[in-house]
């Protein structure tokens, strides 16, 4: 698949710990094709957030990428200067971070933040169209002009949300990954910023990469999902293969542990805990929380196979019927 | 005496900021049930459980709790009802003294309130507590909060609220920081303390699904108002009020039929005027909703609607909510008489 706008390949992140390695990336791979939107998601971590940052080489000591590739159209991330991998965040990959509250500066006008973030990468206007370019992008995203002179404070949570996605996408980027960029709005909210971000995405023609936890917003938003745990995919498919059909065990816990507007019946969680990374289980890392788990769950680790159309499925057991 | 805690026109204001307008409800004992408040952030559901609570005093209005003013209650009445009306908040990681051992939450509670009178005793009933919520006291006792995850310090204070055989829990936003797959697990607990022990619970939530999957009755809240209310399963399938409509229609399902429109980008809210808060948003807003706030219309037995669209239905009898708030089956059902006097 030459098409594809990013291409991981095995990707791996360690963090140092006194008590060794911890491996929160483990052998990630998956494609993105030009204006797709992927998702990612699992419970908290589970290495979502991680990989978000390692697409963009952002993971910070004692955090370190030791391993795969990540090329962005073709061209290879880790063999960029520092300064060219700079240029190429939000040019060419835009992050929509967790808690817009947080990422924006606090003592300085949101239209001075974009106008930032253009001069970084080196967009010089005069101040007539660079206005003219500030108002055009808030308009994009659904705020008013006169936002540009207000400050972060002055704004709604949502408003906050779209004014980092008018950031995110100042430059075009080609792929734009969005951090849970919704968790802190109430569901009105949440729906309106992502049909923006929706509607952005289409015409830029950008692919996303949405992660989260609320599978319900990954139905509603991406076209293919992939779930991830202790740090691998178990599980990637067409997002409506998903949500009927799962073939994971922990996939299907997930979808049925989210109560639901559609069925009213017990509340199921997952039995256990999450797994601690740095000591993860041997076999399948699910296994000790999994119904299905057997004797080889505990010796062998399932590969990612094709299971159905244009899935991929890590479990020995895919094929059983819940 | 059936009627455990009233809430009389009660408003809260702070400073030129309405948080809780004209709310009354009451809470009657014979008919335990788990009502769940919803609404989006800002819509005052966090201060109905304080003014509940007796946390905030209203600005105007009153709680009555037995028939007393919260205010004027003397001090054995006052034990009574902190024994009686129990608080389980938002934050599991708030509530305890990181020095502590976790047993310090469970015992403060226990000697406060004499509910001992040995060691013994004291182990005993900590013990069955904790078990009530499905943990082992064995894996719990003796343990530091940092030792334990947030699912079972929540867990925890949910048995530090059963120690005290309670009447009535409010819960604001037990869950929103709990992970999805450890919300089931605490829901379900709170669920089974009603069942067995017919513990009334306010459920203060923003989330309509875990509110449509535990309670018998949910208030929806809109700016400080009370939007809708009544039976859970016909607010979520038969919403009246054009809020709880946008709000139904919100929630991302996990189907592979996909509710969100691709170009609705829902109306962004407005400033409030003098009347219907929700007018600025609402797709059928008439002259009336500009003048005054609606009242709550009767639109059934279990529902009352604050929208000038089922003005047809007379109005709440006393505004009192509880008059709509089904109980748990074999409960006195809400009493249509009282709703109809005016046709």
């Amino acid at each position: 698949m030459s098409g594809a706008v990013l291409e991981v390949t095995d990707l791996c992140v360690s963090y140092a710990h006194p008590l060794g390695l911890v491996r929160a990336v483990d052998g990630v791979s998956f494609r993105l094709a030009p204006g797709e939107r992927f998702g990612l998601a699992g419970e908290s971590g589970c290495g979502k957030s991680t990989m978000a940052l390692a697409i963009l080489r952002m993971i910070r000591p004692p955090g370190r990428i030791d391993g795969g590739s990540v090329r962005l159209d073709g061209v290879e991330l880790s063999s960029l200067s520092r300064e060219a991998m700079r240029q190429l965040r939000l040019a060419g990959i835009a992050l929509v971070p967790q808690g817009s509250m947080n990422s924006l500066n606090p003592v300085m006008r949101i239209g001075r933040q974009i106008e930032d973030a253009l001069a970084n990468h080196g967009v010089a206007l005069p101040r007539k169209a660079l206005n003219a370019r500030i108002a055009d992008l808030l308009s994009t995203v659904g705020l008013r002009g006169e936002v540009a002179a207000m400050y972060p404070h002055e704004l709604s949570g949502g408003m906050k949300q779209r004014a980092c996605i008018a950031i995110a996408i100042c430059l075009s980027p080609r792929v734009i990954i969005a951090d849970e960029p919704t968790s802190a709005l109430d569901v009105v909210v949440q729906r309106q910023v992502m049909e923006t971000l929706a509607r952005v995405q289409r015409d830029l023609g950008a692919a996303v990469i949405l992660v989260g936890h609320d599978m319900g917003l990954m139905a509603q938003f991406v076209d293919r999902l992939g779930i991830m745990y202790a740090g691998r995919l178990v599980e990637v498919a067409p997002v409506g293969t998903m949500v009927t059909a799962p073939r994971h065990p922990y996939t299907r816990a997930l979808i049925s542990s989210l109560p639901s507007l559609d069925r009213k019946g017990e509340l199921q969680g997952i039995p256990g805990l999450a797994p601690l990374l740095r000591d993860l289980p041997p076999g399948c890392a699910f296994h000790p929380r999994c119904p299905l788990a057997a004797e080889r769950c505990r010796r062998e680790a399932p590969a990612l196979r094709t299971a159905g159309e244009a899935a991929v499925v890590a479990c020995h057991f895919a094929e059983t019927a819940p | 005496m059936t009627e455990l805690l009233r809430a009389e026109h009660a408003t809260k204001t702070f400073g030129p900021l309405t948080a809780l307008s004209d709310l009354s409800l009451t809470i009657d004992e014979r008919r335990p049930a788990i009502t769940a408040v919803v609404g989006e952030s800002g819509s005052g559901k966090t201060t109905l459980a304080r003014v509940l609570l007796g946390l905030e005093m209203p600005s105007s209005g009153r709680v009555l709790y037995r028939g007393k003013d919260l205010r004027t209650l003397g001090t054995e009445a006052r034990m009574t009802f902190r024994r009686e009306v129990q608080a389980i908040f938002q934050d599991p990681y708030e509530v305890y003294n990181p020095f502590y051992r976790v047993d310090h939450v469970l015992l403060t509670p226990v000697r406060k309130f004499r509910l001992a009178m040995s060691a013994a005793q004291r182990r005993a009933l900590i013990e069955a507590a904790l078990r009530a919520v499905g943990l082992q006291p064995e894996e719990i006792l003796g343990r530091f909060p940092h030792q334990l995850s947030g699912g079972q310090r929540q867990r925890i204070m949910v048995a530090r609220a059963l120690l005290l055989r309670p009447k009535l829990i409010v819960a604001d936003e037990p869950v929103s920081m709990v992970d999805a797959s450890l919300r089931a697990t605490i829901l379900t607990s709170l669920r089974t303390l009603h069942e067995e022990l017919g513990i009334s619970i306010v459920y203060i939530t923003h989330d309509l699904a875990t509110a449509y999957q535990i309670s018998h009755n949910i208030l929806v809240m809109y700016r400080a108002r009370v939007a809708e209310a009544g039976a859970t399963d016909g607010i979520v399938t038969r919403p009246e009020h054009p809020y709880t409509r946008l709000l139904i229609a919100s929630i991302p399902r996990v189907s592979s039929e996909r509710n969100w429109g691709a170009a609705a980008e829902a109306a962004a809210a407005g400033p409030g005027g003098a009347g219907c808060a929700f007018m600025g948003r609402c797709p059928e807003g008439g002259a009336a909703c500009a003048a005054t706030p609606p009242p709550l219309f009767r639109t059934a037995v279990d529902r009352a609607v604050a929208c000038y669209r089922y003005r047809e239905a007379p109005e709440l009898a006393g505004a009192d909510l509880g008059e709509v708030l089904i109980g748990r089956p074999g409960a006195p059902p809400p009493d249509p008489a009282k709703g109809r006097e005016a046709l």
